[in-house]
């Protein structure tokens, strides 16, 4: 998977779960404010994250620092390189 | 302390024919039934009724996502009916949010789909990893009560009864003693349920749900009748407004209806069986909360659901208490049994009765049950003068309630 796959991923899982318009979700739209999103949301967009990427990020410190949809894109990518990088 | 009289100014129902009250009562004077086929209850091992009347053509999706998100179908139901009752008792927001409002609202348990998808899901890895954050809020008791509060804002207070069938006549009944004591000066009240093969079971294992109609959906269930042969489960919501009638006048709302009399008895005689000295003795009660005597009620709305025991037990205890003088009948032939919406949707139909000045009859009653032949039954839609109703609802538990609501005067 590209880099634009997984955020086109990304964006697509969001969209289909908060029902928000594809269009609006560009990468400086924070996530409170211009998407719309809550404290609630943040609980289940981690799920939607881990349920579509197949990997577990509740306990990463790095969620908390996310504030738009970029911080997100930039994050998964990040986590898919370090899960890559890992010797099997 | 001079308690407050208590008038009803809204009503919604979400019902086997639809939303609306107005759909209810169309479909109710024509004879409709809502009751239907459901052929995935055939891959059910075990269960041998086929029918049930869901409600048909409500669109979760004009509820916004931030309050749909908590909501199963059961609390979907109970938004749409406050919405609608409160738009037509014509309140402000300010009169909804400002505190004087409250909520009593309930339903059976919380909802069946949600806690069955959980266990479905949590089984398969013994994990609540996947758990997402609005589930616990459609599983929890006062899951309706609590959707409402938040979709319209409310911050007086919020209760949640719940006792099976009797769940919306009680949350009526707790919300008119509300008022009358000053607490709040309208309360959104009523009762709401989804289907689940859960009920339907509930009900078939003990031999009390219908089995005989499975291919004639439409021929049951047969409240009074001979050939009864038990319960259709149902789902739905009623929702009533109640205002004080201060408030009411004050506001020059349109007054539909006033709740002059309610009463909840326990049967400790038995969890499942009703028992008609005591269901006898709830309405008596009733009786002397409104002030009056048998000879002023003009209806009963009766519980009958169509079982064996529970229709011969209402029949003697209402010819205890009224004789063959007052006319009755069940709305659960054309509807089913709609669990803890069944009270608050039969008391809007009561309502709408008493406004049109007509009664509706109990359908699918073809020929009365001799042991149930005590009551005079209504047959056929009738026109005549109502003043004053009492509507029944009794349930598993051993909880009954009686409620007695007036047609409107100074």
């Amino acid at each position: 998977m590209t880099n634009q796959e997984i955020i086109e991923r990304i964006d697509r899982s969001i969209a289909e779960e908060f029902e928000i318009d594809p269009e609006g979700m560009t990468p400086e739209k924070t996530l409170f404010q211009d998407l719309g999103l809550d404290s609630l949301d943040i609980v289940d967009l981690v799920i939607v994250l881990e349920t579509a990427f197949r990997f577990k990020i509740r306990e990463d410190e790095g969620i908390r620092k996310i504030r738009t949809l970029g911080d997100i894109h930039a994050f998964v990518l990040q986590k898919k390189n370090e899960l890559e990088s890992i010797p099997r | 302390m001079p308690l407050k009289r208590v008038v009803i100014t809204g009503m919604g129902a979400i019902s086997p024919f639809g939303r609306g009250v107005d759909t209810l009562m169309t479909a109710l004077l024509s004879g409709e039934s809502g009751v239907r086929i459901l052929p995935e209850l055939a891959d059910i091992r075990g269960i041998r009724t086929r029918v049930a009347a869901l409600v048909p053509g409500v669109d979760p999706g004009e509820i916004p996502r931030k309050y749909r998100r908590s909501m199963s179908a059961m609390s979907v139901f109970a938004a749409l009916a406050a919405g609608d009752a409160i738009a037509q008792a014509g309140l402000s927001g300010e009169q909804v949010r400002g505190g004087r409002l409250g909520v009593s609202i309930g339903s059976t348990i919380g909802s069946p789909r949600t806690t069955q998808a959980f266990f479905d899901d949590f089984r398969t890895d013994n994990s609540v990893e996947r758990m997402k954050s609005g589930l616990f809020f459609q599983i929890m008791n006062h899951s309706c009560a609590a959707n409402v509060t938040h979709m319209f804002g409310v911050t007086g207070r919020t209760v949640a009864p719940a006792a099976a069938c009797s769940t919306g006549s009680l949350a009526v009944g707790y919300g008119a003693e509300t008022i009358s004591m000053g607490k709040q000066d309208f309360m959104l009240c009523g009762g709401a349920d989804e289907f689940h093969p859960l009920t339907a079971g509930t009900f078939d294992i003990m031999n009390a749900a219908s089995t005989r109609f499975n291919e004639s959906p439409e021929k049951t269930p047969r409240p009074f009748d001979r050939d009864r042969d038990g319960v259709v489960c149902a789902e739905g919501s009623g929702i009533l407004l109640l205002e004080s009638l201060d408030s009411a006048l004050r506001r020059n709302a349109e007054i539909l209806a006033e709740i002059v009399g309610f009463a909840s008895t326990s049967d400790p005689e038995s969890i499942a069986n009703p028992n008609a000295a005591n269901i006898a003795h709830c309405m008596r009660q009733a009786l002397l909360d409104a002030g009056i005597g048998p000879a002023g009620i003009d209806y009963v709305n009766a519980h009958a659901t169509g079982t064996e025991l529970g229709d011969i037990a209402e029949s003697e205890a209402i010819r205890s208490v009224f004789g063959d003088r007052v006319p009755a009948s069940s709305l659960k032939g054309n509807l089913g049994h709609a669990m803890a919406a069944s009270g608050a949707l039969e008391l809007a139909a009561s309502v709408e009765m008493l406004r049109r000045g007509i009664l509706l009859p109990t359908h699918n009653l073809d020929h009365v049950d001799p042991l149930c032949a005590s009551v005079l039954h209504v047959r056929e839609v009738t026109r005549r003068r109502v003043d004053t109703v009492m509507k029944n609802n009794f349930a598993l538990g051993g909880v009954n309630s009686s409620l007695v609501i007036r047609r409107f005067r100074q």
